[in-house]
């Protein structure tokens, strides 16, 4: 089956801890030994005390939508997911943002809004490389 | 900082041969053409130039061989479309302190055509954490900022389409603008969505299209072809690259302190200014750089675009070249609005022509509000 989305490239090493914990199905996020603040995206300095003792720890998978936008088309050509998409910037529960998209829900601004809850869902692309969407909380029940 | 206020002048101006869709011209050539003619109308030659401030694609080094001059300094400071109002302020600090004598900031960028272009470099954070999810180009980036600005403020789709309505009433006067028929909050409105929330009316052109400016001392600008036009002050910061290290998405911290520190180089306050050049990649752009910037309460800046306020014959003229959003934007947009200010400021606009604009404000951004450069520009010392 062709792959519907680009796969993340490169992998960096700092990032390997992130990319192994999605392969099964864990979102794992780094986080600083010295103020105890998780952050994202993966580095070797913490972005709020500048240490660099970062340890990884397995994130709740839930969070709020900061933000959102509807493609009506793609971006990138690697990109084939069918239009109309939603386009997410997620606040997750630990406190870092990080970008995904909001499934399971009409890509209608209407009916989606900031700050609504949301959760973790793991999609597969190839025995390497899991990525994190997110539908609305409480989606599956 | 303030033995820098007015030390140094801008004393050339001008855009590339010709603007817009351009097959037959590579970026370099659209580089040098401005180069020439903003030498031209500084009344001064190539060879007089010493100083090459550059960002993007091309470095210096390349401008100052492909002109055929040895540059004794040169800067190639590269953070987005306001680098080049960033180096308006690097240059300033070269010239005050003799490091060089005749200082270009110039652009050229194929934008539209790519002819001469090279793939970009660094894909490393936004190639793991955004383009999976189908990131790509600043509309799926720059429409975060607005959606939260409407959530946070209430902002509504018409009062950003104000903003795309009132800018094309200034491209109609300028005969270099590449969009000049009216348009109305109806025709934004129920253009081709894009990305929501922005249809292809909330976003700016594409074109191809060079740029550039000369500086020089403000003893050796009285020599000069044109009237001189006073760098004041200038301010410069950097917040984020990727969006989601953005602190508040609706506030840019790093136009709030480029901004602060222009204005207490120039000794200035908001109500100085009769003119205001923003970066308008997007809608939102100037109403969210007016809040940083101070010039109104967070929440408030599409207010500017009401009732005319902004318009030719307003009170408080905005983008009078017809923006990125209508007279062009190439990429990297930041050395066009200091090429309308100076204009503005030496009274050369025409029909556009704001009345006795002495203090212009030109304010722009790099990526997504992630980095930013603001100048003040005067035309009396
Ligand atoms: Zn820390």
């Amino acid at each position: 089956m062709d792959l519907e989305r680009p796969l993340p490239q490169p992998i960096t090493p700092e990032a390997k801890p992130y990319w192994e914990g999605l392969r099964e199905q864990k979102l794992m996020l780094p986080r600083c030994r010295a103020c105890r603040r998780a952050f994202f995206y993966p580095r070797v300095l913490c972005p709020h005390c500048h240490a660099a003792d970062i340890e990884w720890f397995q994130a709740s998978g839930r969070g709020k939508l900061h933000s959102f936008e509807i493609g009506y088309q793609s971006f990138n050509k690697a990109f084939k997911v069918k239009p109309p998409f939603v386009l997410a910037m997620i606040e997750l529960e630990e406190g870092p943002r990080m970008m995904s998209n909001l499934v399971g829900i009409e890509p209608d601004p209407k009916k989606i809004r900031c700050d609504m809850p949301v959760e973790v869902v793991f999609e597969k692309q190839t025995d390497e490389i899991t990525l994190p969407l997110f539908r609305p909380a409480g989606g599956a029940r | 900082m303030k033995e820098l206020r007015n030390s140094v002048c801008i004393v050339g101006v001008d855009e590339s041969d010709e603007l817009g869709t351009l097959p037959h011209k590579s970026m370099l050539t659209l580089h040098l053409e401005a180069v020439r003619n903003a030498v031209r109308d500084a009344g001064l030659k190539i060879s007089d130039v010493d100083g090459i401030f550059t960002a993007g694609q091309h470095s210096p080094a390349t401008i100052g061989e492909a002109l055929g001059i040895t540059p004794q300094y040169v800067d190639g400071t590269t953070v987005g479309g306001c680098s080049f109002i960033i180096m308006v302020g690097h240059a300033l600090v070269a010239l005050h302190h003799g490091l060089c004598d005749v200082a270009v900031v110039c652009h050229g960028e194929s934008g539209r055509s790519g002819v001469g272009v090279t793939p970009r470099r660094d894909t490393a954070l936004p190639g793991q954490y955004e383009a999976p999810f189908g990131f790509g180009g600043a509309s799926t980036l720059f429409g975060m900022i607005t959606t939260r600005h409407m959530h946070e403020h209430g902002t509504t789709l018409e009062q950003w389409a104000q903003v795309a309505v009132s800018t094309r009433q200034w491209a109609a006067l300028n005969p270099k603008a590449k969009n000049r028929e009216p348009i109305t909050i109806a025709d934004v409105l129920n253009s081709r969505p894009i990305c929501y929330p922005f249809n292809v009316l909330n976003i700016c052109l594409v074109t191809d299209a060079g740029g550039a400016v000369v500086l020089t001392r403000a003893d050796r600008a009285k020599d000069c072809a044109k009237k001189p036009v006073y760098v004041r002050g200038a301010g410069e910061a950097t917040e984020h690259v990727s969006l989601t290290q953005m602190k508040n998405l609706t506030f840019s911290e790093a136009t709030r302190m480029s901004g602060t520190k222009a204005f207490t180089m120039a000794g200035v306050t908001h109500k100085d200014f009769n003119h205001l050049m923003f970066y308008d990649a997007f809608t939102s752009g100037p109403p969210i750089m007016l809040e940083s910037l101070g010039f109104c309460k967070p929440g408030e800046g599409v207010h500017f675009f009401d009732n005319g306020r902004s318009t030719p014959g307003g009170s408080l003229p905005i983008n009078t070249n017809g923006g990125g959003l209508s007279y062009t934007h190439s990429g990297m947009y930041g050395i066009f609005p200091i090429i309308e200010a100076a204009r503005q400021l030496r009274g050369e606009c025409g029909p556009r022509q704001v009345p006795k604009c002495t203090v212009s404000l030109v304010n722009g951004m790099g990526g997504m509000l992630s980095a930013a450069g603001t100048l003040v520009l005067s035309s009396e010392k």
